[in-house]
C-alpha cells in the first residue's frame, strides 16, 4: 500500500511542478467560458427594426411599446407606406420591418384575428431568423396577456408556443452544461493519455511494472489526481457561470457532482485506454484530440442539435460519452429533473465506462507488447 | 543455486525480424556479465526477457531459478533493472527520485542506505537538484542507485554508459566492481568493446546471434591469426595499398596503427614492406601486436556472415 | 604552414553566469582531421555551435573557411557540412529522395546532383536499397550514408558530431575510411567522439575540460606528453581535474 501511496504523492508533484500545465488546465475553462459567455451567443440585443403601423390604434401602439422595451431590439424608423420598406433595407439600416395591417384593432376584437406581417433582412439567415423568432414571441406573449385579461376564451385559437425552462433562449445556459462536457474531456482524457504515455517514453514505465506496483496500481495512481482536478474544474465552471452569467440551476448539487463524477470516470477510462494503445505522448494527443475532443464538441449536441443531423451522424453520436452527459446536465441544471428521468443516460454512460475499463485492463497488461 | 541466468536457444522475432537467433548462455551467482554488441544486436529484447518482461517465442529460460514466464511475480522484486532509455524522472530532485523508487519498491532510502551509499553519497550534496539538471555521467550514479535501492539479488543494466564520457565510464565501472563484491550478480550491455575487459565473462552478440562466450582474455586468445600493426606517415593511402595487396585477408585500422592479417599461416615482414616501399609509403612501421575484443569480436563477425554466405 | 580552415582566438560563449566556452584559441588546418575531445559537458557542443553559425559567441574572434562567425554566418553554413547522430536524416524519406532534398538544399545543378546521387549510392553499398526508407536500414548504413550527404556539396569543412557511436566494429572503420577518404580530397574534418580509440585516427586532437582547451598535439604528441600509452589515459587524467562533470 505504501508503494501505491508514494506513486500517488509522486503523480501530484509532477502535476504541481509542470506550471505551463497547470495554467492551461484552469485557464482554460475560464477563457471557453468568457468565450461562448459573451462573444459566441445566439441571442440579439439592440437590433435595429422599422414599423409600418398602418393601423395606429391602442393595440398597436402597445405592441409597439412592448417590442421598443425589449433589450432585443431599437426601433429607429417608423415608416408611412409599404414602399419605403426595400428602401430601408437597401440601405442596411434595419434588419426587419413589422407591418401591422389596416384596422388592426378592429380586426381583432372582432374575428380575434389580425395580421401582422414580419419582414427580415435575410442576408445574415442566422440572424433573420432569430429576429423573426423573438418578435413573433414578443408578439404572442402580448397577446396571451390580452386575452388573459379580457377573459376572453374565444381567442383560445391562439398557438401558445412558449420557450420553457430558458425563457429567454440564453445560450450561455445551454453552453454551459456543454463546456462541462468538453472540459472534463479535455481534462480527464487527454491528461491521462499524455501523462501515461509519457512514462512509456521515457522508459520509467519498464521499472514501473517489473516493481511489485500492480497495474492497476499504475492505472489508479495516474488517474487519481486527474479526477481530483476535474472535480475542481467542474466547481469552478458552475461557481463562474453562477455569478457572472446567472446560469439558473434548478436541480439537486449532490446529484449533479455524482452524475459529474461518473462522466469523469468514463473520460479517464478512455484515456486509460487511449494510452494502452498508444506509444508516444504525440499519437496520444493526436487521438484524444481527433477522436474525442471534435466528436464530444460537434456530435454531441453541444452546438448542432442530434435531431438536425443526418442519420449515420445521429447513429455514432449515440457513441458519444458527452452526448449523454449533455442530456443529464441541462436536465437537472436547468430542468431540476431528478434520477428517475435520467436514469437511462447514467446507466449508459456507466456501461460504456465499464467496458472501457474492461478493454483497458485487457490491453494494459503486466508484460510489454 | 549456482547460476543466476540459464537460457537455451531463445528466439525472439518482431514481425520479419528475428531480434534473437538461438541465444544461449549461463551466468553464475556473483558474476559480471557483459553483453557486448552493437545498436540493433537485440541487447535490449534479451533483458527484456530477462526481465520477464516480454516472453520468448521459444527456448528455455531460468532466472534466479524461476521460470520468467510463470514465476515473473516472485522474480520482478528480486531484480534491479535499469533500462536502456530510462531517464528517471526530470521534473522531481535527486532525492524525490531515490524515495520514489524506494517507495514503488516497498523500501526507504533509510533502510537500505549501507547498500547504495558509496555511489548515492556522491549525489547528496545536489540531493535537491531537479534530475534533469544532472550531468549525464550523475544521472547515471542516480539512476544506479535507483535500482538498488530494494537491495536485488540481480542487477540488469541495459546500456548504463552509452553517450557518457570516458571518465564517468571508468567510474561505472569501478561501482559495478564493488557491488559484485557485495555478492550481487550483474548482467550489462554496451556498445563499447573496450568495455569487455572489465567483465569476468562476456557474450558477443550480433544481429541477434551470439558469437561467442567466454572470458574476455579467452576472447583474445581464440584469435586465430597473426596479427601485425603497421603505420606509415599517410594512413589513408596505407589501408588503399593494403587492400591491394594479394595476400591480405584483413585490414583494419586502430588507433594509429592499422591492424593486418594475412591469407596462410605466418606473415611475410620482408614481402609485405617491399611492397608498402614500392607503393610508396614512407617511414613504414611494422609490429605484432596482441589482438584485443575488437578484433576478435570483427573475425566472428565476418565469419559468421562467410557461414551464413555459404 | 598550410591554409586555416578554422582559427579562433581567445572565443568565449556566456549564459548569464555560466562561463560554457572559456577563451578558446586553436587553428585547424586545411586538410587535417582534428579530434574534439571533452567530458560531458565540457562546452564541446557550444563550441561547434559557434563554429558552424548557429550560436553568436559573447567574446573573442574566429573564422570558419575564412569567413568570420560574427558577421558572416550564412556565408559559413554554405562552406560546411554537418552531421550528428541524432540529427542526420528523414526516416520517411527513401535513400534516394534523402540524397535528393539535402542536394536540393544546397543548391546542386540537377545534372550533377544525379551523377552526386549514384555515386554516393554505390559507394556506401546501398544499390540494393536506393528505393527504401531509410527508418528500415541499419543504424551503421544510415551513419555512412548521412556522412556522404553531409560532403556531398563538396564543402571546405564538415562537423561530425559522434558519427559512430552505437555503430559495429567494422562498420565504424568503415565509417573512418570515408573520413579519410573526404580528408585525402581536401575536406576538413572536426569531429568529437566517445571511443578514444578514435581519437587517434585523427592528426591532432584537442582535449576541453571546464570551457578550456587543456591539451593540443598530435596523438603521439599528447601520450609523450603525458606519457601515456593510450589517448584514454591522457583523457582521463585530464577530465578527472574538471569539476563541472560533477555538477
Amino acid at each position: 500500500m505504501s508503494s501505491f501511496k508514494g506513486f500517488v504523492e509522486k503523480e501530484f508533484k509532477q502535476i504541481y511542478r509542470d506550471k505551463r500545465t497547470l495554467v492551461v488546465l484552469f485557464g482554460m475553462p475560464i477563457i471557453m467560458l468568457v468565450l461562448f459567455g459573451f462573444a459566441i451567443r445566439n441571442e440579439v440585443t439592440s437590433v435595429e427594426i422599422g414599423i409600418l403601423d398602418l393601423s395606429k390604434d391602442d393595440v398597436t401602439r402597445q405592441m409597439i411599446q412592448k417590442l421598443k422595451s425589449s433589450e432585443s431590439f431599437e426601433v429607429t424608423a417608423y415608416l408611412e407606406n409599404h414602399d419605403d420598406v426595400e428602401g430601408l433595407f437597401r440601405k442596411g439600416s434595419v434588419k426587419e420591418v413589422v407591418v401591422f395591417e389596416p384596422n388592426f384593432q378592429k380586426k381583432l376584437e372582432r374575428n380575434a384575428e389580425a395580421d401582422i406581417q414580419i419582414l427580415t433582412d435575410a442576408t445574415d439567415p442566422n440572424l433573420a431568423k432569430l429576429v423573426q423568432l423573438y418578435t413573433s414571441s414578443i408578439i404572442r406573449d402580448y397577446v396571451l396577456d390580452i386575452n388573459d385579461n379580457a377573459g376572453n376564451r374565444q381567442a383560445g385559437l391562439v398557438v401558445q408556443t412558449r420557450m420553457m425552462y430558458n425563457p429567454e433562449l440564453r445560450s450561455v445556459n445551454l453552453f454551459v452544461p456543454g463546456l462541462i462536457a468538453v472540459i472534463l474531456m479535455l481534462v480527464s482524457a487527454l491528461m491521462t493519455s499524455i501523462s501515461i504515455t509519457k512514462e512509456k517514453e521515457m522508459g520509467n514505465m519498464e521499472i514501473l511494472l517489473v516493481s511489485p506496483l500492480k497495474p492497476y496500481h499504475i492505472i489508479i495512481g495516474k488517474v487519481l489526481p486527474y479526477l481530483v482536478l476535474s472535480v475542481v474544474n467542474v466547481i469552478a465552471i458552475l461557481l463562474l457561470a453562477h455569478f457572472i452569467f446567472k446560469v439558473p440551476f434548478q436541480g439537486s448539487y449532490l446529484l449533479f457532482f455524482a452524475e459529474s463524477i461518473l462522466f469523469i470516470l468514463t473520460a479517464l477510462s478512455l484515456g486509460v485506454f487511449i494510452s494502452a494503445s498508444a506509444n508516444n505522448q504525440q499519437t496520444a494527443m493526436m487521438i484524444s484530440l481527433a477522436g474525442l475532443l471534435l466528436p464530444t464538441v460537434l456530435l454531441s449536441g453541444f452546438i448542432f442539435p442530434i435531431s438536425s443531423m443526418p442519420v449515420p451522424l445521429q447513429y455514432i453520436s449515440t457513441l458519444i460519452p458527452a452526448r449523454w452527459f449533455l442530456v443529464i446536465v441541462r436536465s437537472i441544471m436547468l430542468k431540476g429533473s431528478d434520477f428517475m428521468l435520467i436514469w437511462k443516460e447514467s446507466l449508459i454512460l456507466l456501461l460504456m465506462t465499464l467496458v472501457l475499463i474492461g478493454l483497458s485492463m485487457k490491453k494494459f497488461k503486466v508484460r510489454l507488447q | 543455486m549456482k547460476q543466476v541466468i540459464t537460457i537455451s536457444n531463445i528466439n525472439k522475432g518482431f514481425g520479419a525480424v528475428q531480434a534473437l537467433d538461438k541465444v544461449s548462455f549461463n551466468v553464475g551467482k556473483g558474476e559480471l556479465f557483459g553483453i557486448i554488441g552493437p545498436d540493433g544486436a537485440g541487447k535490449t529484447t534479451l533483458f527484456r526477457i530477462l526481465n520477464t518482461l516480454l516472453i520468448a517465442d521459444s527456448g528455455e529460460a531460468s532466472v534466479l531459478g524461476m521460470d520468467p514466464v510463470n514465476d515473473y511475480r516472485d522474480i520482478r522484486p528480486q531484480l534491479g533493472y535499469m533500462p536502456g532509455k530510462f531517464s528517471l524522472y526530470q521534473d522531481l530532485t535527486v532525492e524525490e527520485n531515490m524515495n520514489f523508487f524506494a517507495s514503488v519498491f516497498g523500501t526507504t532510502l533509510k533502510q537500505n542506505y549501507e547498500l547504495v551509499k558509496p555511489i548515492y553519497s556522491q549525489l547528496e550534496p545536489f540531493k535537491d537538484r531537479l534530475a534533469g539538471a544532472l550531468s549525464g555521467g550523475m544521472k547515471q550514479k542516480l539512476a544506479l542507485s535507483c535500482a538498488l535501492i530494494h537491495k536485488p539479488k540481480l542487477l540488469l543494466l541495459d546500456e548504463p554508459t552509452t553517450g557518457v564520457d570516458a571518465v564517468s565510464r571508468k567510474e561505472f565501472w569501478g561501482m559495478l566492481k564493488r557491488l559484485k563484491e557485495l555478492g550481487i550478480s550483474i548482467v550489462v550491455s554496451t556498445p563499447y568493446m573496450d568495455e569487455a575487459d572489465l567483465c569476468d565473462r562476456v557474450a558477443l552478440i550480433q544481429e541477434g546471434k551470439i558469437l561467442q562466450v567466454d572470458t574476455p582474455a579467452g576472447i583474445v586468445e581464440a584469435f586465430s591469426k597473426p596479427l601485425l600493426g603497421i603505420k606509415a606517415d599517410n594512413t589513408y593511402q596505407l589501408l588503399g595499398a593494403l587492400k591491394d595487396y594479394a595476400k591480405s585477408d584483413s585490414v583494419h585500422p586502430f588507433g594509429e596503427y592499422v591492424h593486418y592479417t594475412e591469407k596462410g599461416s605466418a606473415p611475410n615482414l620482408i614481402a609485405l614492406k617491399t611492397y608498402l616501399f614500392d607503393r610508396g609509403l614512407k617511414n613504414v612501421q611494422i609490429k605484432k601486436v596482441k589482438a584485443n575484443i575488437e578484433d576478435s569480436f570483427m573475425e566472428l563477425m565476418k565469419k559468421k556472415e562467410e557461414a551464413t554466405d555459404e | 604552414m598550410s591554409e586555416l580552415a578554422i582559427q579562433t582566438t581567445e572565443l568565449t560563449k556566456k549564459f548569464g553566469d555560466f562561463t560554457a566556452v572559456d577563451r578558446i584559441t586553436f587553428d585547424v588546418h586545411k586538410g587535417e582531421i582534428f579530434g574534439f575531445l571533452g567530458a560531458n559537458g565540457a562546452g564541446k557542443t557550444t563550441a561547434m555551435k559557434m563554429l558552424t553559425g548557429l550560436l553568436l559567441p559573447s567574446s573573442g574572434r574566429a573564422a570558419v573557411s575564412g569567413k568570420d562567425v560574427f558577421t558572416q554566418a550564412e556565408e559559413i553554413k554554405k562552406r560546411i557540412g554537418y552531421m550528428s547522430q541524432k540529427f542526420s536524416l528523414y526516416d520517411d524519406l527513401t535513400v534516394e529522395e534523402n540524397i535528393q532534398f539535402y542536394g536540393g538544399i544546397y543548391g546542386l545543378p540537377d545534372e550533377k546532383l544525379q551523377k552526386e546521387k549514384n555515386e554516393v549510392i554505390t559507394s556506401s553499398g546501398l544499390e540494393k536499397v536506393r528505393n527504401k526508407l531509410v527508418r528500415g536500414l541499419p543504424l551503421g548504413w544510415k551513419q555512412k550514408l548521412a556522412f556522404s550527404i553531409s560532403i556531398l556539396h563538396n564543402p571546405d569543412i564538415v562537423f561530425l558530431d559522434e558519427p559512430t557511436g552505437g555503430v559495429d566494429p567494422v562498420t565504424r572503420r568503415q565509417f573512418w575510411e570515408k573520413i579519410y577518404e573526404a580528408a585525402n580530397q581536401g575536406i576538413t574534418v572536426f569531429v568529437t567522439t566517445h571511443y578514444m580509440d578514435e581519437a587517434e585516427y585523427c592528426d591532432r586532437v584537442s582535449i576541453m575540460v571546464d570551457g578550456k582547451i587543456e591539451a593540443l598535439d598530435s596523438p603521439e604528441g599528447l601520450k609523450e606528453s603525458f606519457s601515456a600509452d593510450k589517448i584514454e589515459e591522457v583523457f582521463i587524467q585530464l577530465a578527472r581535474s574538471g569539476k563541472r562533470g560533477d555538477a
